[in-house]
């Protein structure tokens, strides 16, 4: 007797499930992802930082073409020119090189050493706790163990720590920052794969014969893919802030190669001469952060609308 | 409770166990040999050998493992290699000033945190509960290195308010709680206090505003309970979370304060870790990295059995 409602609830939950698979599955009724969208467009602080975002990606993208000048040529006779500078518009560095140019094309490695770990850690951190999730029993005890161990460090120590041991450079501040961030990652995905592993349409796709790799690639991972990704987008603005602080140490990003963390670094010495100019590139990673969070907090709300 | 209070500390073994295995494979993630750093580059291969066999290098990595640990268990955690003191004595005097740094900012943080919340929560979508929202938002996403940079450029550089950076007057390496040293932490502290500011804020409010939706808050208003009565069960009801936050908070200030440290100079652990790091000292590395990982552990376990004792709805199973 209770087969057909089983049935009727796999159709239900069936839908849900193929949304973000099949966009043309949507368009119709536009589906949970374009409701999501319909909603964050309406927001509009996280409209706004997004918007900010993608213009700071297009600089990235496009600074070694649009900066006005040569980002690495100094000149020891224009030294820390100050902010509205005929030629220097936000002044120049301690080596009097032009501050905009280096800001532009310094959001390049800003950017990518801020977001790449978040995306690597996204992948892997999703799989260890979709997996864990899953399959349960012990192989959930020793992987969310091995995780818990991780979180006896906090953040910031792990990061300085990893990348310590590891000696300076882009790569390892990558790799320091990605160990950081698979933990947490791999916490909520395991704990929202477990709130769906014993729904009915597991068992459905379990009795139709679809092996156990095949079920966490389709119905779990279309189901706990959301919330896991919205997560991650809520650690890119920590991400951007210890990944700058390694180049602020001296622990990532070389010179004489612009990053905002390393600009702030060698400007330190110049907070007497020219405030203003040391504290730009602070306020650049201040803008991308906050971004990245409003953004992230908009993307939350505006999925809310599932419970 | 003491049964709970046991049962938190088996549970907790197996995860400072696993602490002390990261902590001791650190030093051999590095790249190369741990004493290439220090020793020169012509040193012959009876000199490397002899230092290998001097620090245990030479066996197999379980043994030197089980060797280290059984040191540390005893309190040793080996000597500096750079200055030659034991880690033990350094770690210890930096976590004093640390500690102190961490204590002063949290206590800020936690004081204007609740006020904040406690004002979102009561008056939700006022122009208050938008510049508290807006402050937590600040907090979680100002690079607080920058903004110690900001606040020793308008009120050391500019002002000339506050001395930017140190312990003390006489340059020493221990803060001591009067006048003259108070005018150092001022800085540093509220740099510090920004980020746990922000969290209690954003926790308080949620909490707040859930308290006042409870049905038992308008029982307490419709039995003719003043405001001011209702707001005390209201504390006494948020009080447990809030506390509990400030303590995480605490160890999260205490580990993550390296590069705030290392911008106002504090003599503490961060600055010690940021040395360590840059003279490659790894036994210093090693043994800063575990003190302050546990101390962390043993925060969350005390901040654990606090929220129980506190809170009767949690049960002590």
């Amino acid at each position: 007797m209770t087969a057909p409602l089983t049935a009727g609830s796999v159709a239900l939950d069936g839908n849900i499930t193929a949304a973000p698979d099949a966009p043309e599955a949507f368009i119709a009724s536009r589906g949970f992802w374009g409701h999501v969208g319909h909603r964050l467009v309406r927001d509009p602080v996280a409209m706004a930082a997004g918007i900010l975002i993608l213009i700071v990606i297009a600089i990235a993208i496009l600074s070694p073409w649009i900066t006005p000048m040569d980002p690495y040529k100094g000149s020891m006779l224009r030294r820390l020119k100050p902010v509205g500078d005929a030629t220097y518009w936000l002044g120049s560095d301690e080596l009097g090189r032009d501050m905009i140019s280096r800001l532009m094309l310094g959001s390049r490695l800003s950017l990518f050493m801020g977001v790449t770990p978040v995306l690597i850690a996204f992948v892997i951190g999703s799989g260890i706790g979709i997996l864990a999730g899953y399959v349960g029993g012990w192989t959930n005890t020793i992987l969310m163990r091995t995780i818990d161990v991780f979180f006896a460090f906090p953040s910031v120590l792990l990061a300085i720590a990893l990348s310590g041991a590891l000696g300076a450079g882009i790569f390892n501040s990558i790799v320091s920052l990605t160990c950081v961030f698979v933990p947490q990652i791999a916490r909520v995905a395991e704990s929202v794969t477990t709130g769906i592993r014993r729904r009915d349409y597991i068992d459905a796709a379990k009795l139709s014969g679809a092996s156990a790799f095949t079920i966490m690639r389709v119905q779990v991972l279309g189901n706990v893919v959301g919330p896991i990704f919205v997560y991650s987008t809520s650690l890119i603005s920590v991400s951007m802030i210890l990944a700058s602080g390694l180049s602020f140490l001296g622990l990532g990003v070389r010179p004489p190669e612009p990053e905002w963390g390393l600009m702030l670094n060698t400007l330190r010495t110049a907070i007497y001469v020219n405030p203003v100019v040391a504290a730009l590139p602070g306020l650049a990673i201040f803008i991308v952060s906050i971004s990245f969070n409003l953004f992230s907090d908009g993307l939350r709300s505006a999925m809310e609308i599932r419970q | 409770m003491l049964l709970y209070i046991l049962k938190r500390l088996i549970t907790v073994t197996p995860v400072a166990f696993g602490v002390s295995i990261v902590c001791f494979l650190l030093v051999h993630l590095a790249p190369g040999d741990p004493l290439s750093a220090v020793l020169p580059a012509d040193a012959t291969q009876q000199t490397i050998d002899d230092m290998r066999a001097a620090y245990g290098f030479d066996k197999p990595l379980p043994i030197q493992y089980a060797i280290w640990l059984w040191h540390v268990l005893h309190g040793d955690l080996g000597v500096s290699i750079a200055t030659g003191r034991p880690v033990a004595q350094e770690v210890g005097r930096a976590v004093v000033n640390s500690l102190i740094l961490a204590s002063v900012a949290t206590l800020i943080g936690f004081t204007f945190g609740v006020f904040f919340g406690f004002v979102a929560g009561y008056r939700r979508n006022s122009i208050l509960d938008r510049v508290a929202s807006a402050l937590s938002v600040f907090g979680v996403s100002v690079p607080h290195y920058w903004l110690g940079m900001v606040l020793v450029i308008v009120f050391s550089a500019t002002l000339g308010w506050l001395p930017p950076t140190g312990a003390g007057p006489d340059g020493s390496g221990n803060w001591r709680p009067d006048f003259d040293h108070l005018r150092y932490i001022i800085l540093p502290a509220v740099t510090m206090a920004v980020i746990p500011m922000g969290i209690i804020a954003r926790t308080v409010r949620a909490l707040v505003a859930d308290i006042l939706s409870q049905d038992f808050v308008e029982a307490l208003r419709a039995k003719g309970l003043s405001e001011f009565g209702v707001f005390k069960h209201v504390v006494r009801n948020a009080a447990p979370t809030a506390l509990a936050i400030m303590g995480l908070q605490l160890g999260y200030l205490l580990g993550g304060s390296i590069l705030i440290e290392t911008v106002f100079a504090w003599p503490g652990t961060g600055f010690l870790l940021n040395a360590a790091i840059f003279q490659r000292d790894l036994p210093l590395l090693q043994g800063s990295i575990l003190v302050l990982a546990m101390f962390f552990v043993a925060l969350n376990l005390i901040v654990d059995v606090m929220q129980t004792a506190l809170d009767p709805r949690i049960e002590r199973a």
